[in-house]
């Protein structure tokens, strides 16, 4: 038997109200969080099987192409999904969206002066294997501006939507590059208060995968919560 | 020294940003030929059972302003308080109810809007049973950390009134934040989820 999930450390995530990130401030809750032990409706979660994936849909370098293929940096971006306990997530659902190698995302809403890119859509999801694996291929998005300061750029990123076994696991981040310089100026990085949290978002070149003559690779690894182990069970029903 | 704890810290959650769409719902914006169907869209089929039912409402901002880049999930038991997950331990749900859909907010009206159907009541884990409830979760721009809440049925007032969770909202005022109200639309109940993120009204968001 399990238990419940381990409480999220909410000084190690960013908190709501991160007034550099000029957004949060109308769109954070005021008042505290109600706290309450996981139950059953957070201890479950929905499960994707593999059906639901399509033969290109880990790779944004095709997936979308018209007559050729996405321009750009070629890169193969791969890792595993963990828990806190550093046990593999096997059949986690990993989506993935980014902007192209110009920084231009293909979204309706979007108006940067930047290139669309006729071949490249941006979206592309895996499911982990029994080890926690996912990976996928694309271009590295570009550095972005947008509205907040009047100077202000994304640092090159790739946004992750991971689904884990349960709801209470449900998590959306963003893996940064490497050496990127922007990283430390970005006012949505900087609302993770703690730089050793920051680092946990930074994928690591990793020369011994890159495909060579082909694509460099980026190491990303993935903690979802963890859950309670029951070591001595003083209750027979409830976990 | 002390021994070392082998926890991992989980990863830091960041902001899902304004164009989550991409990632989530492509087709939604307009990027055709990649998956056949975003995921999510629809929960209830003929073979579904149990009452159905409409959930919707609206995510505003602190100023009153409508949240019209969300993405709302919903995460909900079947019929039976059974949830279609490998995880659920109590027995097997519906197979014919997913129990899981998400949906952008409208850019027109800033609508979320679900066809459902009402959950039966899932036990706690100090025992008992919750009253019927629809777990929702909220991401856009300017939320750097997904906000999880929880809708209850405005004419459940007998279960509303013991369950545990909204018994530790002492405050009636914000206790009723979570409690959507009925009407009725063509023959169908409609409950209204309206979620204010913050200032008056503000919903009791969770950490659970």
């Amino acid at each position: 038997m399990s238990g419940a999930y381990f409480q999220r450390d909410r000084d190690w995530h960013p908190p709501a109200l991160t007034p550099g990130y000029k957004t949060s401030v109308l769109r954070s809750p005021r008042q505290a969080l109600l706290s309450m032990p996981t139950t059953p409706s957070e201890e479950t979660g929905p499960v994707f099987g593999h059906d639901v994936l399509g033969p290109l849909d880990n790779d944004l370098i095709r997936n979308f192409a018209k007559d050729g293929e996405a321009i750009g940096q070629r890169i193969v971006v791969y890792g595993r999904v963990l828990d806190e306990n550093a046990r593999p997530v096997a059949g986690a659902l990993v989506e993935f969206w980014q902007a192209n190698a110009g920084g231009r995302y293909r979204h309706k809403k979007e108006s940067y002066l930047a290139t669309l890119d006729p071949n490249f859509g941006g979206c592309g999801r895996a499911i982990t294997d029994a080890e926690g694996r996912y990976s996928f291929r694309t271009v590295k998005p570009g550095a972005y501006p947008w509205p907040n300061g009047v100077n202000d750029w994304r640092p090159a990123h790739i946004h992750f939507s991971v689904f884990g076994h349960a709801f209470a696991q449900r998590l959306i981040t963003q893996m940064y590059f490497e050496g990127d310089p922007m990283i430390g100026q970005c006012p949505i990085v900087k609302t993770i208060p703690d730089p050793a949290a920051i680092e946990r978002l930074v994928a690591a070149l990793d020369r011994n995968a890159t495909i060579p003559m082909d694509s460099l690779a980026y190491k990303f690894d993935i903690v979802l919560r963890g859950r309670r182990s029951t070591l001595f069970e003083n209750r027979m029903e409830g976990n | 020294m002390v021994q070392r704890l082998d926890y991992l810290k989980e990863s830091p959650s960041q902001t899902a940003g304004p164009y989550v769409h991409i990632g989530t719902n492509p087709n939604w914006v307009e990027i055709t030929g990649v998956w056949k169907d975003d995921l999510g869209l629809v929960l209830v089929g003929p073979e579904t059972v149990g009452e159905r039912i409409l959930v919707e409402g609206r995510i505003i901002d602190g100023s009153g302003a409508l949240v019209r880049d969300a993405l709302v999930e919903i995460w909900q038991a079947d019929a039976a308080g059974l949830h279609n997950s490998p995880t659920e331990t109590r027995g097997t749900a519906d197979p014919a109810f997913a129990g899981w859909a998400r949906q952008p907010v409208s850019d027109a009206d800033g609508l979320f809007r679900f066809e459902t159907i009402r959950p039966g009541r899932v036990p706690f884990s100090g025992g008992g049973l919750q009253a019927p409830h629809v777990t929702v979760w909220i991401v856009a721009r300017g939320i750097n950390l997904g906000l999880h809440t929880r809708l209850y049925f405005g004419d459940e007032a007998e279960a509303n009134s013991v369950d545990p969770l909204l018994n530790r909202i002492p405050d009636p005022v914000r206790r009723a934040t979570l409690v959507a109200p009925r009407t009725e639309r063509d023959g169908m109940p409609v409950f209204t989820f309206d979620i204010r993120l913050q200032g008056d009204g503000e919903t009791v968001f969770l950490d659970m």
